[in-house]
């Protein structure tokens, strides 16, 4: 299966984010021996082989046994380990639902569940390997901060953080290398959207690989129309930030949200439900996949079917504009 | 404690979990008349808990899966010192922490359990932790024999093999019934101990009603060096009450006041052969 080749950026190209999240894990566990990874034969995808070989005492591995993982990952941050739970994000948070529900979010034992090539990364291998629901599930436990980063810098300033928190964490990754976004803003904190491109016409949220098609379509939108377009990184969908979300009612412009999530219970319908119970009247849109038998085919195609991509975005914010 | 003093708690810890059942007019009654001289046995003579430093990093764990059970705990607690009996006047209340299953909120409590087939999966991260710190505590559960068809549990017996972890112990309450019939009618599990050996278990078999079987095979271990415990404990669901014993709309029954009365009775009769 051939990866989507990137569309040609002018921006520099990074790692996969789940790369960084390897990388940045390995030197974690040099110095800190207490961080065990646990994985359900997930260490190649997880890219996490060479953390195994250079620290066998710190990786777990449980076989395919999802539910077992999630356990025995509850199990070891009850004892003390700073506990990185590693599955593909499709298995992790539906196959072990009740497992996160029940023994890491309301037993409060802080484990970090790492659902590696989220959304549609595994492409045409089909819905049983895509992760669409994710957010909606979590979003609906108690006691869990939800992050999905869009860039290098994200995914390693979210891993270090992960490892000093005393509380549940769902970290979710994808699996194609990433344009390093911005080098500017160099600001990260859970609950915190990071403004990637400043702009006051029109605002674009979006986290995750969706945040580069973002940028692409505010860039065109200046270059075509001469609009200035706001994008935001939502990395964190819980705990939101609502503060963000308060300037943006008070601005009044369009938004639209773009998310590698079913439009159900995303990142788009969190913030529209802020938005309306705020009063606020902006023009609003969520490009998502929709309540649909997904479209086959690889996570590039898959995203230009449902507008997830810079033309899908551009002609949505053309709309909103009117 | 004296072994007569043991005998003599089994019989005020199973007037006291009908006691609070009665009063809350909900409980899990027969499976906690059971399960409660396997805790008793625990809380009494096996476990290094210390009510006033329970967080204490070595002690051991105990770790109750048939969460449901959660007044044969909760009696056996407070019996301890881990809280005060009176707090169980608030058992299934508004805002009370004393819910239907046993949650962290209450001192004594290791993790939040009900929904069935948690407790091994977490027993296991516990005891590799363990296994890796190199400490000697040893790690408890209490599975119910209704719950053994959640593959959880078997995902956790082949993880608990694999690490070779004799420092962890599962106690099987082996009442042989659950909600809708025997065991053997809802799935049948029989052959569990060959199941279980082949699956790469030391296994022991007690009556979970003799305190000193009990007290012996949890004393003992390892069974084996390199290999996980498991302790089946034939039990009678209801066990101690004639009228409940393996009777099944004592799962969840709650009793008359006649019936309570009468409980009590039987209870107070035992108590005078000891």
């Amino acid at each position: 299966m051939e990866l989507d080749k990137i569309i040609e950026t002018d921006l520099k190209m990074g790692s996969a984010n789940q790369e960084v999240f390897a990388d940045t894990l390995e030197s974690l566990a040099a110095i800190d021996k207490s961080i065990i990874v646990v994985t359900s034969d997930s260490r190649g995808s997880g890219k996490l082989v060479p953390f195994g070989q250079k620290f066998p005492e710190q990786i777990v591995e449980v076989g395919i046994a999802e539910q077992n993982l999630v356990g025995v990952s509850a199990g070891l941050a009850s004892a003390g380990k700073k506990t990185f739970a590693i599955s593909p994000a499709c298995f992790l948070t539906a196959r072990a639902l009740e497992q996160i529900k029940n023994d890491v979010a309301y037993s409060d034992n802080p484990v970090k569940l790492v659902g590696i090539s989220a959304g549609v990364s595994y492409g045409a291998l089909g819905t049983t390997h895509h992760s669409l629901h994710d957010f909606a599930v979590l979003r609906a436990i108690n006691n869990m901060i939800i992050v999905a980063p869009a860039d290098n810098f994200e995914t390693e300033q979210a891993v270090l953080l992960a490892a000093k928190l005393d509380q549940p964490i769902y970290l979710r990754f994808g699996k194609k290398p990433m344009p390093l976004l911005s080098e500017e803003n160099q600001d990260f904190e859970f609950g915190k959207g990071r403004i990637l491109r400043k702009g006051n016409n029109i605002t674009i949220i979006a986290n995750g690989e969706t945040v580069y098609p973002a940028w692409q379509a505010a860039k065109a939108l200046e270059e075509k129309h001469g609009v200035s377009a706001r994008v935001i990184s939502m990395h964190t969908i819980k705990p939101l930030d609502t503060a963000l979300l308060d300037e943006l009612a008070a601005e009044g412009k369009p938004i639209i949200t773009v998310e590698e999530h079913m439009v159900n219970g995303g990142l788009g319908e969190a913030c529209a439900s802020y938005l309306f119970q705020k009063g606020a009247r902006n023009r609003f849109h969520i490009i998502g996949i929709p309540d649909e038998y997904t479209v086959t085919g690889s996570q590039g195609e898959i995203f230009k079917h449902y507008g997830i991509s810079r033309d899908g975005i551009l002609a949505q914010a053309e709309t909103l504009l009117k | 404690m004296t072994d007569k003093d043991l005998k003599l708690k089994s019989v005020f810890l199973r007037k006291n979990l009908l006691k609070y059942i009665y009063k809350a007019k909900a409980g899990h009654t027969g499976g906690s008349l059971s399960c409660v001289d396997i805790l008793n046995v625990l809380y009494n003579r096996v476990l290094n808990v210390d009510p006033s430093n329970f967080k204490n990093p070595d002690r051991d764990r105990y770790i109750q899966s048939k969460g449901h059970c959660v007044e044969a705990l909760f009696v056996t607690l407070a019996d301890r010192g881990f809280f005060p009996e009176s707090d169980l006047e608030t058992l299934c209340q508004y805002q009370s922490h004393y819910i239907g299953h046993p949650t962290k909120k209450v001192n004594g409590v290791e993790q939040n359990t009900g929904a069935l087939g948690h407790g091994l999966p977490i027993c296991v991260g516990e005891a590799i932790a363990a296994k890796l710190d190199k400490k000697t505590h040893r790690i408890f559960t209490l599975l119910g024999d209704g719950e053994l068809p959640e593959g959880s549990n078997w995902e956790a017996f082949l993880s608990a093999s694999h690490y070779k972890l004799d420092n962890l112990y599962a106690i099987l309450d082996n009442n042989k019934q659950q909600i809708t019939g025997s065991n053997q009618e809802v799935m049948n599990t029989d052959s569990l101990r060959d199941k279980l050996e082949a699956f790469g278990w030391s296994v022991r078999e007690v009556d979970g009603h003799n305190l000193a079987e009990l007290e012996e095979a949890l004393n003992s271990g390892p069974f084996e060096v390199g290999k996980p415990n498991f302790i089946i404990a034939h039990t009678i669901k209801g066990k101690g009450i004639s009228y409940m014993e393996r009777v099944l709309k004592w799962h969840h029954g709650v009793p008359s006041p006649e019936q309570y009365d009468l409980a009590l009775s039987e209870l107070d009769a035992a108590e005078a052969l000891i």
